[in-house]
């Protein structure tokens, strides 16, 4: 399989099945990760889309982005429609990817019973949650996704409460239980580990579920040009871990030298600007205890003493660092 | 052919068997759940080639069998009640998307006062969603409904879903003597589906893209338009299947001694069967009464309608539920296609919540429509059976 030997960026297909003329935002981390996973992919594949910005970026009538067949009905429904799709195909005879593209909102929340039915039957699917920390097409409202502290329309920075009270859904570990095939989570900032992780649910039997960091420029209120540099500082502070688990076998696929501190993560999203020193602390704890969890490494709370400048930390002009 | 005894929901399941179901997504719900225990069986035991998909609700019932009839294939599912009402978000994407899947709503009573039995209320508030809508009398015809609303469904003029509504228990969990059509029977009857629009990677398609103002409203005229011309596929069909079957429905509706009648009562599901033996006794006793059995509630027969109450005195209508503040459902569709007739129609509330609809109350139904076609005064919604309150 030629497909099976892409290591690189440079080895990608040039053919996209997510094409140009689409109306996401500048900077939208969505786009580039379905337009990448379309290209890993490749051609012979069917994709439905519940609710969220990716049904109305991609497809108006009578306009659409996506070259591959294309369904959509409601927001909740993502595993339940793939599987018809997928048993459409079985019974027809016709080998094909059958993926389903849901936001955070459509996983975490309102469509976590669905996935969870899907992943129990197992059924020969992949599911993509985009996760952009909050219903973003709706208007920037909190879900199970959103990080502590972070402003959204509906947690909003108040006299008396500032911000989501809450920590986010470990939703890894709740695929993680249904003992799916393969699970595994993506960065758009670490393109050779998400090269890889698409190109191996692509060739897995069975359930899989592809996890992936994707800013969301107005909803973050972060800088166009910064999204990639947010995602890789996301996964430097602990923020987000690259890991799959592949049969049973947890990988981590990325570990960074060293932790830095979550400050420098929230520093660059409009959405963390009014957190307390309090706040920033538990936030950091929290870390902490998920850092210890995946890397088996105790940080001391706050990592106060890493030195800040540090040269092997690149996090804004070159896209590509990292690759 | 062979002839056997059975429940309706088994009778059901034979049907979807006979029609080569492919997809059946599906998830358990009294009455409905002896349809898909035996559609279980059948494929577990090699009877029935076919996906049964055990999804964790029916709002994932209708969902995966929306992917699955996109997808190409035939696809089933049954449901009841709270489960319907659960799926009401996902019948709407069916219709507009033109796919013919078939479902049985086993009728049972919707929300509070709650119980499991017979009532419309489940499946009447659905009559807005574009799905065609028939309700059966009998065991027999619960199989015949399944295997032809397979083929009203996927006519290429038609493309829609269909719901085939049997009565909870007094149908579902009763047995009659059922005959099994020869499957090359229903196979010539019924070709393998095969829809012009499927989801097909070497041939990409958008299945309902966000549909603006400058589009949607025409799509809406089409599903409209679409709904109504099966009205004669449903009667060419129900022809064609009296012609290899020898069984006929009448399509859109039946009628039982019409011809000369001067009242008529207008039931639909099993009360239609208690109807007729009461006009039976009513001809006996020299009195001019008919029955008239609603089969299709969409399409609704208005025009059909008219035809037959032309030479009428009086019409009662009969409603196994309620728009509440008004008149069932119905008596609200019948008036307004009869508003130009010019004998009093009255609307006969009955058996809700399950409560039997007695002889007695099917003869006070045609009481009053006789009373109100002697040009006495009436009441146009009538309760019928209510026990210790005032009417």
């Amino acid at each position: 399989m030629s497909d099976a030997q892409m290591k690189t960026i440079k080895d990608m297909p040039r053919e996209d099945y997510f094409v140009r003329g689409h109306g996401a935002c500048p900077g939208c981390g969505v786009a580039v990760a379905v337009k990448n996973i379309a290209r890993i992919i490749g051609s012979d594949a069917t994709v439905y889309v519940p609710a969220s910005c990716l049904i109305v970026f991609s497809s108006l009538y009578p306009t659409a982005a996506f070259k591959w067949p294309f369904l959509y009905t409601a927001f909740e429904n993502t595993g339940a429609v793939i599987s018809g799709i997928k048993a459409a195909y079985r019974r027809r005879g016709k080998e094909t990817t059958v993926i389903g593209m849901a936001g955070d909102g459509g996983t975490f929340d309102i469509g976590l019973q669905a996935l969870s039915g899907a992943a129990d039957r197992n059924e020969d699917v992949i599911y993509v949650c985009l996760d952009n920390e909050a219903y973003m097409n709706t208007g920037i409202q909190r879900s199970g996704a959103t990080p502590f502290g972070a402003w959204t329309t509906t947690s909003p920075v108040g006299k008396k409460i500032q911000g989501k009270r809450e920590f986010k859904k470990d939703l890894g570990a709740i695929v993680a239980a249904h003992g799916v095939p393969y699970m595994a989570t993506l960065s758009i900032a670490h393109f050779n580990d998400f090269l890889k992780k698409v190109q191996r649910a692509k060739e897995v039997k069975g359930f899989r579920f592809l996890h992936i960091l994707t800013p969301c420029v107005p909803g973050w209120r972060s800088e166009a040009a910064k999204s990639v540099a947010i995602s890789r500082l996301a996964v430097e502070t602990g923020m987000w871990t690259l890991y799959e688990i592949d049969h049973g076998e947890e990988k981590l696929t990325y570990k960074p030298k060293m932790m830095v501190p979550v400050k420098e993560y929230l520093q660059m999203q409009g959405r963390f600007r009014h957190m307390s020193e309090e706040d920033i602390q538990k936030l950091q704890a929290w870390i902490c205890e998920k850092w210890k969890h995946h890397y088996y490494e105790e940080i001391p709370v706050p990592p106060c003493e890493l030195e800040k400048g540090r040269k092997d930390l690149i996090t804004d002009e070159d896209p590509l660092h990292g690759v | 052919m062979v002839m056997k005894v059975m429940s309706a929901d088994h009778s059901v399941a034979h049907g979807v068997r006979l029609a080569r179901a492919e997809v059946i997504p599906a998830f358990p719900i009294t009455p409905q759940t002896l349809i898909v225990e035996l559609l279980s069986e059948f494929i577990n035991d090699g009877e029935l080639d076919a996906d049964f998909m055990p999804v964790e609700s029916e709002h994932s019932a209708m969902s995966a069998a929306i992917g699955a009839s996109a997808g190409g294939v035939r696809a089933f599912t049954a449901t009841s009640s709270q489960g319907l009402a659960l799926m009401h978000e996902m019948l709407y994407a069916a219709p507009h998307n033109r796919l013919p899947i078939v479902m049985a709503n086993v009728n049972r009573s919707l929300g509070a006062a709650s119980g499991i039995w017979l009532e419309y209320n489940d499946s009447m508030p659905e009559r807005e969603s574009g799905w065609l809508q028939v309700y059966i009398e009998d065991n027999q015809e619960a199989l015949d409904m399944i295997i032809q609303a397979y083929r009203i469904g996927e006519d290429g003029g038609v493309m829609l879903p269909v719901m085939v509504c049997l009565d909870g228990f007094v149908l579902s969990h009763t047995v009659e003597k059922v005959d099994l059509p020869d499957q090359e029977i229903v196979d010539r009857f019924l070709p393998k589906f095969s829809p012009l629009d499927v989801l097909d990677s070497e041939a990409p398609k958008t299945f309902n893209a966000i549909t603006p103002p400058d589009y949607a409203m025409e799509m809406r005229y089409r599903l409209e338009r679409a709904i109504e011309d099966s009205k004669t596929v449903i009667g060419r069909v129900d022809s064609e299947y009296g012609e290899v079957t020898g069984r006929r429905y009448g399509g859109l509706l039946d009628t039982y001694r019409m011809e000369g009648a001067e009242i008529a009562l207008m039931t639909l599901g099993t009360a239609t069967s208690t109807a007729k033996v009461v006009a039976d006794r009513l001809n006996e006793m020299g009195k001019k009464a008919g029955v008239i059995k609603l089969r299709f509630m969409r399409p609704f027969p208005g025009r059909e309608l008219a035809e037959i109450t032309k030479e009428l005195k009086g019409l009662g209508v009969f409603d196994r539920s309620l728009s509440f503040n008004g008149f069932g459902p119905v008596f609200t569709e019948t008036r307004n296609a009869l508003n130009s007739a010019q004998f009093p129609i009255t609307n006969h509330i009955a058996g809700l919540g399950g409560r039997d609809v007695t002889f007695e109350e099917v003869k006070s139904m045609f009481d009053i429509v006789e009373r109100s076609a002697r040009g006495e005064s009436y009441r146009e919604c009538n309760w019928h059976g209510l026990r210790g309150v005032m009417v």
